[in-house]
């Protein structure tokens, strides 16, 4: 008897955290206002970097970054102002990603979180834009 | 008797809900990671929501 009533509190028990982990897996918090924030100012930049990804002046790296690939697609003079463009838009990038973890409590996450990042602007990509390989080497998509 | 055999199972059920729940605020979610990812992503580059994957926000325009 008391075995019975035991079995079944363990068997809701079991089903409350399968739905826990349901729950965990249902979606990330991303709608902070730092983070809007955040993709507003790179969707305004993305104007500018669009061109440079392009060319292949600037390529997507594998940590989730941006990087000056091919500085001689860039003439001289406008070199400065893409170095600025590429570190803003880097800036940025590592905010969002640690704003995402830390929007939903697990600052560990933000390693995890540029990982899949790093894979879903490659995977996003374009076509032409050159992005960095799983050895680091530039690639074109 | 009965009531030490009582406290053996409630004991070792607690340690194993306990575990699950340390297992749980490990666990990275990837699949949810990767959603969150390119909701941002089609915002900053202003694509279409990948086909097969609905969106639920805004319609994409362009």
């Amino acid at each position: 008897m008391i075995i019975a009533h035991w079995l079944r509190i363990s068997l809701l028990a079991l089903l409350l955290l399968l739905a826990g982990r349901a729950l965990a897996q249902a979606n990330l918090e991303i709608n902070t206002p730092a983070i809007g924030a955040l993709q507003r100012s790179m969707q305004e930049r993305h104007a500018q970097l669009s061109p440079l990804f392009t060319s292949g002046a600037v390529g997507l790296t594998r940590d989730g970054s941006v990087a000056v690939r091919d500085a001689n697609a860039v003439p001289l003079a406008q070199r400065a102002q893409v170095n600025g463009l590429v570190a803003a838009e880097n800036q940025d990038r590592a905010a969002l990603y640690r704003e995402i973890a830390q929007a939903n409590k697990r600052p560990e996450w933000e390693t995890d979180i540029r990982g899949t990042f790093a894979q879903r602007w490659i995977d996003r990509a374009q076509g032409g834009w050159y992005y960095q390989n799983a050895s680091g080497a530039w690639t074109r998509k | 008797m009965r009531r030490s055999g009582l406290s053996i199972i409630t004991a070792i059920f607690g340690a194993c809900s306990l575990g699950a729940c340390v297992t749980i605020n490990i666990y990275f979610p990837a699949a949810a990671a990767e959603r969150a990812a390119d909701r941002i992503i089609e915002e900053v580059w202003q694509l279409k929501p990948e086909a097969g994957k609905p969106q639920s926000s805004k319609p994409a325009s362009q």
